[in-house]
């Protein structure tokens, strides 16, 4: 009878089941991280009464929200509302089908797997801009809008900061563009490109929402932003979607510079999750160093400098790779 | 103009790093806040709690307060309340008491008003501080009590002679 269901399938299920258990255990782990460094930053001891050292913190926080109370607001449009957050968390699973976390540890080999996670990404925004729009809040519709320029204007450099790894590599192909770097650091496209890094990780960060570029939930202007009227699992799972895209960044920024699952002595998943939870670890302390940037800085950023020194580096690599 | 805008981003950048190592630093640094419930902060000296009355060196049931009212007048918020036994009437108490018990006739002294009471109402103090800073005999000084907690407002108009009577018992205990 297990012949009658095809092999693609089963890897499909099997793989999709494994990432959401992998989505929210990273969530869990991550959220625990984020806190302690921000309490050891601030020279405090961050969550400390829930098990020891505070370790079930992010279990309880989970619970909690599982229980809360599912709230639609008036005047809210209840299909789009309940929608927006599962259009938020749906991509962030497709994301990681493809990509490689060891030489044998990939759901799907795609030729078009960096194009498959590029436009699954994009698709978050969709989710964030129903979500303000259906809320009925001003806020939410101000995080939106704001969301959308930020992520359409970031989406450029972005994009501009992979097309010379792509030329080099000639491919799209995740698992062979990993596999094309060396084991050692030297060997990484990080020293090939590293202003393409630099360009990619600012980017990352914008399209990821975090600070210093989280002006989509500025907790300061827009109380919550786009997620201000959701309650109990609605905001969970854009809390959810919202670390499961930083660690799809964290991966592609591993992958595209950092020679993915490659690295000295032994290659295997082990390095590729040390050199994920490395840039997460750098990500959470960007975060507790810098304030968020003003609306009019943070296109600035984006039109002035990133994109113009995207361009070039792009023209200078065509150069390099013709010569 | 071009030279000038890149040397700014430069430094921008370079303070972007410096930045990251302050919080680096910190980051290593050993923690400044105690577990409340389970420990208190070691000192509160220099701490600015509501007022309490300075005892005499010699009689510590006594306060120094002359009852001059000064802080009174100097309060804004109108917190403090003071009575005094009044000067006339304890001078005739002395007078009375000298000539009963030694037959002499007492000189004609300048008797000191005697504090009777001291109301703070710690509801509407905003902790300037022009009671203690004003107090010509400094018999005014800010306790250290930070575990202040109550039911009613009642709970925090304080009688503070009656304080320092409970101090100095219990400090004789």
């Amino acid at each position: 009878m297990i012949e009658a269901i095809p092999t693609p399938l089963i890897v499909i299920s099997v793989g999709l089941a494994a990432i959401l258990a992998f989505i929210g255990l990273n969530a869990l782990v991550l959220v625990y991280l984020e806190r302690k460094v921000a309490g050891f930053i601030q020279r405090r001891p961050g969550p400390y009464e829930v098990g020891p050292q505070g370790i079930l913190q992010p279990v309880a926080d989970g619970l909690k929200l599982v229980g809360k109370q599912i709230f639609t607001p008036t005047g809210a449009d209840s299909v789009l509302y309940w929608l927006a957050p599962m259009i938020s968390i749906a991509p962030a699973l497709v994301c990681f089908v493809a990509i490689p976390f060891g030489p044998h540890l990939q759901i799907i080999n795609t030729n078009v797997g960096l194009i498959l996670v590029l436009a699954f990404t994009g698709v978050n925004v969709l989710a964030l801009c129903i979500a303000g729009w259906a809320s009925q809040n001003k806020y939410a519709l101000l995080g939106a809008a704001r969301d959308i320029s930020q992520s359409v204007a970031y989406e450029i450099p972005l994009l501009l900061s992979i097309l010379p790894v792509i030329f080099m590599t000639g491919t799209f192909n995740l698992f062979d563009i990993a596999s094309g770097q060396g084991a050692w650091p030297w060997q990484w496209y990080i020293v090939y490109q590293p202003l393409a890094f630099v360009i990619f990780f600012i980017c990352a960060l914008a399209e990821t929402n975090r600070n210093p570029f989280d002006l989509p939930e500025a907790e300061s202007e827009l109380t919550a932003g786009f997620h201000t009227e959701y309650s109990g699992m609605g905001f969970g799972m854009f809390f959810l979607a919202e670390y499961a895209y930083m660690v799809v960044a964290s991966c592609i920024t591993a992958i595209l510079f950092l020679g993915g699952f490659q690295g000295p002595v032994a290659s295997g998943w082990w390095w590729f999750l040390a050199k994920v939870y490395i840039l997460l670890l750098i990500m959470i302390w960007i975060r507790w160093t810098y304030p968020r940037v003003r609306f009019d800085q943070l296109l600035n950023i984006c039109w002035k400098w990133l994109i113009p020194l995207a361009v070039l580096n792009l023209l200078v690599t065509l150069l390099v790779i013709a010569i | 103009m071009i030279v000038k805008k890149f040397n700014e981003t430069i430094m921008g950048l370079w303070s972007l790093l410096v930045g990251l190592k302050v919080t680096a630093f910190n980051f290593t640094r050993p923690q400044v806040t105690v577990h409340y419930p389970r420990q208190t902060v070691p000192s509160l000296e220099g701490y600015r709690g509501h007022i309490e009355l300075v005892p005499q060196e010699e009689d510590p049931f006594k306060p120094k307060c002359i009852a001059c009212n000064t802080c009174v007048r100097m309060c804004p918020s109108s917190c403090i309340t003071l009575t005094a036994i009044k000067p006339k009437k304890k001078a005739a108490e002395d007078k009375d008491s000298g000539t009963a018990e030694s037959g002499e006739k007492s000189k004609p002294k300048k008797a000191k008003p005697e504090l009777e009471s001291f109301v703070l109402d710690f509801n509407y103090c905003s902790l300037c501080g022009q009671c203690v800073q004003n107090c010509p005999v400094d018999s005014l000084r800010y306790t250290s009590d930070v575990y202040l907690a109550g039911f009613s407002r009642q709970e925090f108009v304080y009688d503070l002679l009656a304080r320092l009577h409970d101090q100095a018992a219990q400090k004789e205990q």
